[in-house]
């Protein structure tokens, strides 16, 4: 059983029990980091990189407090310094070149990169970010990154037979970018593997480029997964053999529906469970998300528990986005508080079938 | 004598300029997709970016040309997502692409709708009075399993009804040389048995209100057997093989079942940057004609595998070239 959660757990935590509370990284940007941009991007403007490195530290600086003041145990810079979760890694990668934005839905359009040659690691990529925003708060900060399988399938190969053997070149970059995560500091490193819900059939793969990607990480660094909206039977139980501490799931969006899926066989990872869904606009109450996160505990016993939302919360209005991540994180100290008092049953022996 | 023709399954990119203000001009969101009922500034600028399409296919030498079905916002599911009797409800999943469309929920009876007509209008009046016009549409098969019914009840039904809508809107066309059906759904959600049967008398229905030569256009792979079997017992002109997704298996069809008297070659591929080499195409044309038994096709058509919106507009332009290249090289040097 892993045992990488513990560490999160604040010195004044206020219950016995504890459900670590985060999310899973990005965060509606402040309109005049937009702005910035823009000016940044015009080249009339009289707004140079300096400008605009400034622009992005206080952004990183503003979220990063946000998450704070919203109580949350493990915090993100809100991926200010990112536009795409694709895009950004592929312009930190030797190999990758950009042809110009594709359609992905209606007139929503992303620059969908080509591999037109082997991949090669050569500056850090997040490095930095994890550092300014370490030097930024004093809570334990959790670095996202786009994995393999989601960064080759997202892009066109011209120089990999195939995506499998892209996905295992970039597993590599990832492993040695960690390492230098991990250098630095990082204890909390979540792999975002949403391209894994329309090839669901590929988990092997997915499976096979984590274990590049962990090869020679310490013990006590936690590993994430991240992977939404997709039909889990299809993927449950293959990923509770991937060299992972926790699996993050969106769960809020479809209503719980799926949550029997988890059951059976019994889930031996951390479950970092989606209490609130980042597809409606109004911020769930916080006995609502009491509920939800109740339903995880269906799942694992508390001690394996994580509570986040579903995905990442950046097409959201800004005070949405903070009111539900403050809920949340009020939900499950209640809740917390509940099992402290021994007021929740989480006996998780099975219910009769025919119940 | 073999007649090389070179052609796309139409579904283009829209070119850079016209993304940018389309986006301004419609927004972002699902109900800012196309409805059939777009106002004047937005009908100028697909007019402009239909002229430009037209204009690069004719100058890249390719020998039928499309419209390009730059509105098709909801893709395949076009034809239905503008329709007055189908409603458009939440974003789904466009096959296994990271791409999305509107699910088309069916209402009411599929009367005559005339959107695709209208493009094609639109298009004759750029191309030589429409000789080398090529009509692109929904298989009724794919177009079926694409949208959602509530209306017919039952899945018979609903794929004759299909059926039926497009061979309507097909009779509404102006002049065409050709139409293409594109048939991804007889791949990626086969037909079992009876409805195997079933889809390939829709086809039948749909490719018989047309004078032009029909063909039709499976992807992602090579039919199961008894679905290529049945296929080949609709009056169609000539089907399509995704040699880029599957060599083998439609090899294996063609050897085993035969084909029609045309063929298409879906041989450049069209969801990957990667340009091929004119040569290149023709070689593998070569390839397919050297492992099969009888190969003396009256017309080949070269084509992308699969439509090209998922190509950036300049990688777009260089496969269209290639195509036109490939068709001639081949014209030239014939398997």
């Amino acid at each position: 059983m892993s045992d990488t959660k513990d560490q999160f757990r604040p010195d004044d935590h206020e219950n016995d029990h504890f459900l670590l509370t985060t999310v899973v990284g990005s965060y509606p940007k402040p309109k005049w980091l937009n702005r910035a941009r823009e000016l940044y991007e015009d080249p009339d403007a009289d707004f140079d990189e300096d400008n605009w490195q400034e622009a992005k530290d206080d952004a990183a600086r503003v979220i990063t407090d946000e998450h704070e003041r919203a109580g949350l145990d493990a915090v993100v810079d809100g991926e200010m310094r990112r536009n795409e979760m694709v895009e950004f890694f592929a312009h930190r990668i030797e190999g990758y070149e950009f042809n110009g934005p594709v359609k992905v839905w209606g007139h929503n359009y992303f620059d969908k990169p080509s591999v037109v040659s082997d991949v090669e690691y050569t500056d850090s990529w997040l490095v930095d970010e994890y550092e300014f925003t370490a030097s930024a708060t004093d809570r334990p900060v959790k670095v996202p990154i786009t994995g393999p399988y989601t960064l080759a399938s997202w892009s066109f190969n011209e120089a990999y037979d195939d995506d499998e053997e892209l996905a295992y070149a970039l597993a590599e970059l990832v492993n040695e970018e960690i390492e230098k995560l991990v250098d630095a500091g990082a204890r909390y490193i979540q792999i975002d593997e949403p391209a894994l819900a329309t090839t669901p059939d590929d988990h092997a793969i997915v499976g096979e480029a984590l274990e590049r990607i962990v090869a020679d990480v310490p013990e006590d660094v936690r590993i994430g997964l991240h992977v939404c909206y997709g039909d889990y039977s299809r993927i449950y139980p293959e990923i509770l053999e991937f060299p992972v501490d926790e699996l993050d799931l969106e769960l809020a969006n479809g209503d719980y529906e799926q949550l029997d899926v988890f059951k059976d066989p019994e889930f031996t990872k951390d479950l970092a469970l989606g209490v609130v869904d980042v597809h409606v606009a109004e911020v769930e109450s916080v006995e609502q998300i009491e509920e939800n996160i109740k339903n995880g505990l269906e799942i694992v016993p508390p001690e394996q528990l994580v509570v986040s939302p579903d995905c990442g919360l950046k097409l959201l209005p800004r005070d949405v986005a903070y009111g539900k991540m403050e809920n949340m994180v009020q939900a499950a100290r209640n809740v917390e508080k509940a099992l402290d008092e021994g007021e929740i049953d989480v006996d998780r022996t099975a219910a009769p079938a025919d119940d | 004598m073999t007649e090389y023709v070179s052609t796309t399954p139409g579904l283009f990119p829209l070119p850079d300029w016209a993304k940018d203000d389309l986006s301004d001009l419609k927004g972002h969101q699902k109900h800012d997709l196309i409805g059939g009922d777009e106002g004047e500034e937005i009908t100028d600028v697909y007019q402009q970016a239909r002229e430009e399409v037209v204009e690069l296919q004719h100058e890249a030498g390719l020998d039928r040309v499309v419209e390009g079905q730059l509105r098709w916002d909801d893709m395949l599911a076009h034809p239905l997502a503008v329709h007055d009797s189908v409603e458009t409800r939440g974003i789904v999943r466009y096959y296994d692409n990271n791409n999305f469309y509107r699910e088309p929920v069916v209402q009411d009876d599929l009367g005559f709708s005339g959107d695709v007509a209208s493009e094609l209008e639109a298009a004759t009046e750029l191309t030589d009075e429409g000789d080398d016009l090529q009509a692109v549409l929904p298989g009724p098969y794919s177009l079926a399993d694409l949208a959602t019914d509530e209306h017919y009840g039952d899945e018979a039904d609903f794929l004759e009804a299909i059926a039926d809508f497009l061979a309507g809107e097909v009779e509404g066309f102006p002049d065409h040389e050709t139409l293409f059906l594109l048939e991804p759904s007889l791949v990626e959600s086969a037909p079992g048995d009876g409805l195997d049967e079933r889809a390939s008398e829709a086809i039948d229905a749909v490719a018989s209100a047309t004078d032009a030569d029909v063909v039709v256009q499976p992807y992602w792979g090579a039919l199961e057997e008894k679905v290529y079997a049945h296929l080949l017992d609709a009056d169609v002109d000539a089907v399509g093989y995704d040699f880029v997704a599957d060599q083998d298996d439609n090899l294996y069809n063609i050897q085993e079942y035969g084909s029609k008297g045309d063929v298409s070659l879906g041989l450049a591929d069209g969801q990957n940057t990667l340009v091929e080499d004119p040569e290149a195409l023709r070689d593998r044309a070569e390839w397919v004609f050297e492992r099969l038994p009888v190969s003396e096709f009256e017309t080949v058509y070269l084509t992308t595998n699969t439509e090209t919106f998922y190509l950036p507009y300049g990688k777009f332009e260089e496969k269209l070239a290639v195509l036109a290249e490939a068709a001639e090289l081949a014209e030239v040097t014939p398997a």
